[in-house]
């Protein structure tokens, strides 16, 4: 055996090895291939055997031949076997292997779950890490199904080095079993707060990406974002984060008007480029989404654009090339502002970097103006002219069109002049856009009927000279201009010069080596050209020219009968008939020009692209119904060879009211050139300096070969375009003439036409009148045609898997919590059932949570809302088992009837969406967004008196901070306000403060008594019924002075779900404080003094009196939160405390002690858990009649019905049970259980609450605070 | 997301190819030549981002590069990823490439593509950044690499030895295509740590 091992080294010596190999390879330049065949050769044998290291070896190997391109998939089982080495050396090297050639479609990766698991379950951190490494490149949606539960548990590992990359994979496991969203996101969330960097990053990148294709999921993780965006110094992490809130803003306006603060601060301190670009980007995206109007933000984009001006004007190409980027996203909204840059933009376009000058390409769109379009695409027709690589010239092209058509052709004030650079364009050499410009010149033609006759000289001329453009196989797409050009001829026919010769132009042989569909243009235009040109020839004296044109129609059509192209032998042989038929009449001498030309009459009018899908079906047309009793088995098959043609590639036919007589359509014509005659714009064969050669005497006098010099194209070599430029400045200079002699007649000086160019300065857009006026059709669109866009979203995006939501995920009740068919699956048969057990002891939280790993982390609270759902979830499945018998029993063992709405309102939750809930969501971020303050001028100015008069007597504002500390804690009403209280008060929310203040001195009685968080944000007077609902808030200002400001966030109250505890509440408060002043605030101390019924938990080991030591310090201008957890005997009554914070003022060569007096309001509403209550189970509670009753009016309140309830849901923790019109149901219970019913009845302005509580100390405590709410109103 | 890294030499030979999406052998091939061919042609001084080519990405895809003496490294990048944060993510995996390698050339590259493979894997994993901290990174690497050799103990001696009598016959192979302007940065940014 041993020796074995030592002949297995041995051999091993002297095999190749991956350098032996390489170098190999470089010794056999000549024969490399062959090289290659004899060392797979090598390889397959040392496949073939035994020894693992050998195998490895070899795996290693072909990796590299992998990457030189040859086909590696035959030894996917040997990388299996190398994978599944117990040493971590080949491990890797069969890892490796896998991750590059490996793929959803080999079929060996099914026989790798097991070993990937063992791997992930590794003790070795880098077993597991490569293993994670290895299927991040070929996770397939089979090992994704098996495996996620176990990354997730690898998401809490001890090892940072394996939470990240758990956390990472993640997001390839939700794209391939996008079902494993829902179950991951809470830990996924969780991870946004490891206290791993690395780990921190790899979440934030998670969800961002997830976010960037679904961003309205993840709106409500805002507030979190925001708090890593302002706490967060990795720039990897923070420029995710802005990206994120790039695309979160357009959802939100709100959140961009949070955000522009704090990135305006990054941008003016970060030293970092990248981030300061990403700042930049992120402030376009909110100032695009903002409406425009606010004050601020002219300030924000000057900002922007001056930065970007910077990062253009850089000698680095990178940042030259990104500022053009940004500048590009700014001139969506703010074109304005960028268009005072035009300067430094044109100089770009010179660049040497190709990147670049399409940069800047992309904003001349913005830059262009009625005044300078002529201009500006001269210049870039002389870079068409330079540019080398295709690709380039193509993008100058499809820019130049761009630009000129943008906003329906509203630069244009010349379209002969567009007409001559469209057909300028046509002889670039092999450009992939001649349908680019066939489509403009069609459109132009269409619809600038004024431009008809000078386009269908021009596209003559295209067609004589058509040879030009065909010469050259490889010019093949420029040939699709002659598409347009033939169509344009055949159907304005009756403006050509000399139709006769188009005519001929189109039947020429070589028109026969086009592509098909251009062919069959010809040969139907053809046949429009024919009409124009008999009817032209049968008013003239002879017959026989008539003859002749059907003769020449009859010798040529042949030709295209032949054609392999279906389409094209269609047409031409039915018009080759058409055409003997008239022949024939012909020489019995009928006249029949005007029947010919019938085939062809009417106006085609444009139809927008999306015409046809938007037109509504008819109400009551089905289109999937018969319209005839459906065929028979047997007939269907019959008829198959009919569905043959109905296949064919749709014809390029018009519809057309033939059946239209010949006396309307006479009239028709005849009205319309009156029309035509009598509109002074449209554009006649009048004399004019560049119409010239239109003049020419009538057709059938010109010699078909005689070419008019004139027209541009014959004179290849000198760009035509140029003649309009110079005949625009001429011609608007003689405008600016003829307007100044009007308005100074009387000056009789006359200028010389230079001097005159230079005084008159700037023209202004409105002095540019067009050359000729134009009458730009608009496209048809059926009548009622829906505006909504139609999303072009492919329907084979994995990411629209992944568009779940994941709001209501989050444990708690009323929302739609997991499932158990949403539960990961696990291996463990039995674990399952162990979980779906129903238990008997009641005691849930004893019972291990067998269907999800357990969780490490050590946030007790989030572990008890888990517990809670666990709870909930047995519950349930015991209700289903002992339904109707053992209610009661079960209530027991739950621990009291308090839990019974729970467990009932859990089978419903699933299916019924509450009002409330979405409600609540809704409330939840907006309350976070609420903080933007929208202050007017004066009320700023006021602020800023206030704050003065603070500073100067802070002793004062101590005095008067008792007043502020009336908002209530708040119990926010879900738990999913955890999010929410990670928040961060910025400048703007000190603003708002501030102004609440003085809003305070002045509504100061009002305010003591009332407030139920109805904030400055609440705009309740403004809002109508279908508005979404005001923003809500639970900030309250606690106490202020110079030195530092505490607010008070909403009290959340974390009770024992059991409720058997009747003493053991707690409500939980979160205070922010804020540094205001310029110095270091350190060891600061918040105490309060206890009173009988509420006291502060202290950390253990501390005295009754001593205080809570505020676990951070505070930076100027920093501000930072810390939770207090109160426990509270009775609750039926509301609380204050009285308490003060002790802190240390540290400035660079003192110290002071300094001290805040505050009082802390619980409000009974505050000890009120929102929780959800099925209808039944509410109706037995009333039944029960162990409620006492009371009641209460509202009167003259202004809002709409669904506001009321959302606000009563809101600052008092209801939820709606029932809604029925302008009356509803709703339920809340008391941290020690007591049940709380409301039925609120609404008519005109008055509101009465008829309500029900087994306390009426609490109950009427509770409908006083409701009455407060309402009556700030 | 990244979608591929690849880095090739001035001639266009690949020297390392990482994808992140399945492509057949043929078409990573075909990437490579016209990923070669779009940044090869463009001048030293010209910016680093280039719009992608018809086989890889689409409009949302860039092709951030950065070209080393002889060899080129060349992302291709989706809109999530900032382009100077790319920039100094390749930037950070060279250095750490010259820390690793001891003076990295072109040869390290071309013997240990294996070496290359592990040390990319510790920055980025199925297209997604993991690692930007060099230090983090090496510390790594170099655990594993420990591993490894403590896994190839005695057995692996003669192994060693053959492969050191191998490469002395290496005297014709420069070993001066030195990377060596590894330190200059661009200017105007500054790391990202």
């Amino acid at each position: 055996m041993a020796l074995k091992i030592v002949k297995g080294s041995i051999d091993r010596m002297f095999d190749k090895n991956l350098q032996d190999l390489v170098r190999g390879i470089r010794n056999h330049k000549e024969d490399e291939a062959k090289y290659i065949s004899t060392c797979i050769d090598e390889i397959k044998q040392e496949l073939k055997q035994d020894n693992i290291a050998v195998k490895a070896n070899a795996v290693c190997k072909l990796t590299y031949l992998q990457m030189l391109g040859y086909d590696v998939s035959w030894a996917a089982f040997n990388i299996v076997e190398v994978m599944s080495s117990s040493k971590f050396t080949y491990k890797r090297i069969g890892y490796l292997a896998a991750s590059q050639c490996f793929h959803e479609s080999t079929d060996v990766i099914m026989l790798t779950t097991n070993q990937i698991r063992k791997d992930l379950s590794s003790p070795n951190q880098y077993d597991t890490g490569v293993a994670l490494t290895g299927l991040s490149c070929f996770v397939t949606p089979d090992l994704a199904r098996d495996l996620a539960n176990d990354i997730m548990t690898l998401m809490s590992h001890t090892k940072p080095y394996i939470r990240k990359k758990a956390v990472l994979i993640m997001y390839k496991v939700f794209l391939k079993y996008p079902e494993s969203l829902r179950p991951a996101f809470p830990r996924l969330k969780e991870k946004l707060e490891d206290p791993d960097p690395g780990v921190q990053s790899a979440a934030v990148n998670v969800i961002c990406e997830l976010a960037r294709r679904n961003p309205k999921n993840y709106l409500s993780l805002a507030p979190l974002f925001f708090k890593l965006m302002t706490s967060s110094t990795n720039n990897w992490v923070l420029i995710k984060i802005i990206k994120l809130f790039g695309a979160l803003t357009p959802l939100e306006p709100r959140l961009g008007k949070k955000l522009i603060e704090p990135l305006t601060n990054l941008i003016h301190s970060t030293s970092a480029m990248s981030l300061l670009y990403e700042c930049v980007n992120t402030v376009i995206a909110v100032l695009i989404s903002l409406s425009s109007g606010m004050p601020n933000h002219s300030a924000s984009i000057q900002l922007c654009v001056q930065k970007l001006r910077i990062l253009i004007e850089d000698s680095d190409q990178n940042l030259k090339y990104l500022g053009l980027l940004a500048m590009s996203k700014i001139l969506k909204t703010h074109p304005k502002s960028v268009q005072s840059h035009k300067d430094l933009i044109l100089q770009c376009l010179d660049d040497k970097d190709e990147s670049i000058r399409l940069r800047a390409l992309d904003l001349l769109y913005g830059m262009v103006s009625k005044k300078n379009l002529m201009e500006i695409v001269k210049k870039l027709m002389l870079h068409v002219d330079k540019a080398e690589g295709t690709t380039y010239r193509d993008e100058l092209l499809t820019k130049i069109i761009d630009i000129c058509s943008q906003s329906n052709y509203q630069y244009i004030t010349n379209f002969e002049w567009y007409i001559s650079i469209l057909v300028e364009l046509t002889r670039l050499e092999g450009t992939r856009h001649g349908h680019l410009i066939a489509s403009q010149m069609l459109d132009v033609a269409i619809r600038v009927k004024a431009i008809r006759i000078f386009a269908v000289a021009q596209m003559a001329t295209l067609l004589d000279n058509a040879h030009l453009l065909t010469g050259n196989m490889q010019r093949n797409g420029i040939c699709e201009v002659l598409y347009a050009a033939a169509w344009i001829c055949g159907e304005f026919s009756e403006h050509l010069e000399n139709p006769m010769q188009t005519l001929e132009a189109m039947l020429r042989p070589k028109v026969a080596t086009l592509p098909g569909h251009i062919q069959a243009v010809y040969v139907q235009n053809a046949a429009k050209l024919f009409s124009t040109v008999l009817k032209s020839q049968e008013g003239s004296t002879e017959g026989t020219a008539a003859q002749e044109t059907s003769q020449l129609m009859i010798d040529r059509l042949p030709l295209f009968v032949q054609s392999a192209n279906l389409e094209v032998q269609e047409r031409a042989s039915c018009i080759l008939q058409l055409v003997k038929y008239i022949q024939k009449l012909q020489q019995k001498e009928v006249e029949v020009a005007e029947e010919v030309s019938a085939l062809f009459a009417g106006e085609l009018n444009p139809v927008a692209p999306k015409a046809q899908k938007k037109v509504p079906v008819p109400e009551g047309l089905d289109l999937d119904a018969w319209i005839n009793e459906p065929p028979s088995e047997s007939e269907s098959e019959d008829e198959q060879p009919k569905a043959i043609f109905a296949k064919e590639e749709p014809k390029h036919s018009r519809s057309r009211h033939t059946e239209v007589d010949e006396k309307e359509l006479a009239r028709r014509r005849e009205a319309r050139k009156q029309e035509q005659a009598n509109n002074p714009f449209y554009i006649k064969a009048s004399p004019s300096s560049q119409k010239v050669y239109q003049e020419s005497p009538g057709v059938e006098h010109i010699p078909v070969v005689q070419i008019d010099l004139t027209v541009p194209l014959k004179v290849p070599g000198l760009p035509m375009s140029d003649q309009y430029l110079k005949l625009e400045e001429e011609r608007r200079q003689k405008e600016r003439a003829d307007k100044k002699k009007k308005e100074k007649k009387k000056r009789k000086e006359k200028r010389s036409g230079r001097g005159r160019r230079h005084d008159s300065g700037p023209e202004s857009e409105e002095d540019i009148t067009p050359a000729h006026m134009v009458d730009i059709v608009t496209e048809e669109m059926p009548e009622n045609a829906l505006p909504s866009d139609d999303d072009d979203k492919d329907p084979n995006d994995p990411h629209k898997a992944l568009d779940i939501d994941l709001d209501n995920l989050v444990e708690s009740a009323g929302r739609r919590p997991l499932a158990d068919s949403e539960k990961l699956p696990v291996r463990s048969h039995r674990a399952a059932k162990v979980a779906k057990s129903p238990v008997e002891d009641g005691d849930a939280e004893n019972t291990p949570p067998s269907q999800e790993p357990k969780k490490k982390s050590s946030k007790e609270k989030r572990e008890k809302k888990k517990d809670k759902d666990r709870d909930r979830k047995k519950s349930k499945e015991e209700k289903k088992k002992k339904k109707h018998k053992h209610e009661e029993k079960e209530e027991d063992l739950l621990g009291g009837e308090a839990d019974e709405p729970v467990v009932q309102s859990e089978d419903t939750t699933e299916v019924v969406a509450l009002p409330t809930s979405t409600n609540a969501e809704v409330s939840d971020l907006d309350f976070w967004l609420s903080n933007a303050p929208v202050p007017s001028n004066t009320q700023e100015a006021a602020t800023v008196a206030a704050t003065a008069e603070a500073d100067s007597v802070p002793e004062a504002t101590s005095g008067t901070a008792p007043d502020s500390d009336h908002d209530e804690p708040k119990n926010s009403e879900l738990e999913e306000t955890k999010s929410s209280k990670h928040k961060k008060k910025k400048q703007k929310k000190e603003k708002e403060e501030k102004e609440k203040k003085k809003k305070k001195k002045h509504h100061h009685h009002h305010r003591h008594h009332s407030d139920g968080g109805a904030d400055e944000s609440v705009q309740n007077g403004t809002v109508e019924d279908e508005e979404p609902l005001p923003p809500m808030s639970n900030y309250c200002l606690l106490a202020e002075n110079s030195y530092i400001k505490m607010m008070m966030e909403d009290a959340d109250e974390v009770c024992d779900i059991q409720g058997n505890l009747q003493d053991g509440s707690q409500v939980v408060v979160s205070v922010i404080f804020e540094n205001k002043c310029d110095s270091l605030l350190k060891s600061m101390e918040f105490n309060v003094l206890d009173s009988l019924n509420s006291k502060l938990q202290r950390p253990e080991g501390s005295g009754p009196h001593d205080g809570f030591t505020v676990p951070f310090q505070l930076p100027p201008g920093v501000s930072n939160e810390a939770r207090l957890v109160f426990t509270v005997q009775s609750i039926v009554m509301p609380q204050k405390m009285k308490g003060t914070l002790t802190f240390i003022v540290k400035n660079e060569d003192s110290s002071i002690h300094e001290k805040l007096d505050f009082k802390l309001h619980f409000t009974c509403t505050s000890y009120l858990i929102t929780t959800p209550c099925y209808s039944d189970a509410f109706a037995k509670l009333l039944e029960s009649g162990d409620l006492k009753c009371s009641s209460v009016r509202l009167e003259e309140v202004n809002m709409p019905f669904h506001h009321l309830l959302a606000r009563i849901c809101f600052h008092h923790h209801f939820s709606v049970v029932e809604r029925i019109d302008s009356c509803a149901s709703m339920y809340s219970r008391s941290i020690q259980g007591h049940h709380v019913c409301l039925l609120v009845k609404t008519s005109g302005q008055t509101v009465s609450i008829d309500a029900k509580c087994d306390e009426p100390t609490l109950l009427g405590n509770v409908l006083d605070e409701i009455k407060q709410t309402f009556s700030q109103c | 997301m990244i979608r591929a890294i690849l880095i090739f030499n001035n001639h266009g030979k690949p020297r390392l190819s990482k994808f992140y999406e399945h492509y057949t052998e043929d078409t990573e091939q075909q990437i490579i030549r016209e990923t070669f061919h779009l940044v090869s042609k463009r001048d030293e001084n010209v910016c680093n981002f280039l719009e992608g080519g018809m086989l890889i990405g689409g409009s949302d895809y860039k092709l951030i590069y950065r070209h080393y003496a002889t060899l080129y490294f060349v992302f291709c990048v989706d809109s999530s990823e900032s382009e100077l944060g790319i920039l100094d993510l390749i930037q950070v995996f060279v250095e750490t490439l010259d820390k690793c390698f001891e003076n990295v050339c072109e040869l390290d590259l071309i013997f240990h593509v294996d070496k290359v493979h592990n040390i990319l894997a510790e920055m980025v994993m199925g297209g997604m950044v993991l690692e930007t901290n060099m230090n983090e990174i090496i510390m790594q690497v170099d655990a594993q690499n420990k591993m490894e050799k403590s896994e190839a103990g005695i057995a692996g001696a003669p192994a060693r030895a053959v492969s050191a009598v191998k490469n002395m016959n290496l005297p014709e192979m420069p070993r001066n295509i030195n990377i060596g302007d590894i330190s200059i940065k661009v200017p105007n940014l500054p790391s990202f740590k």
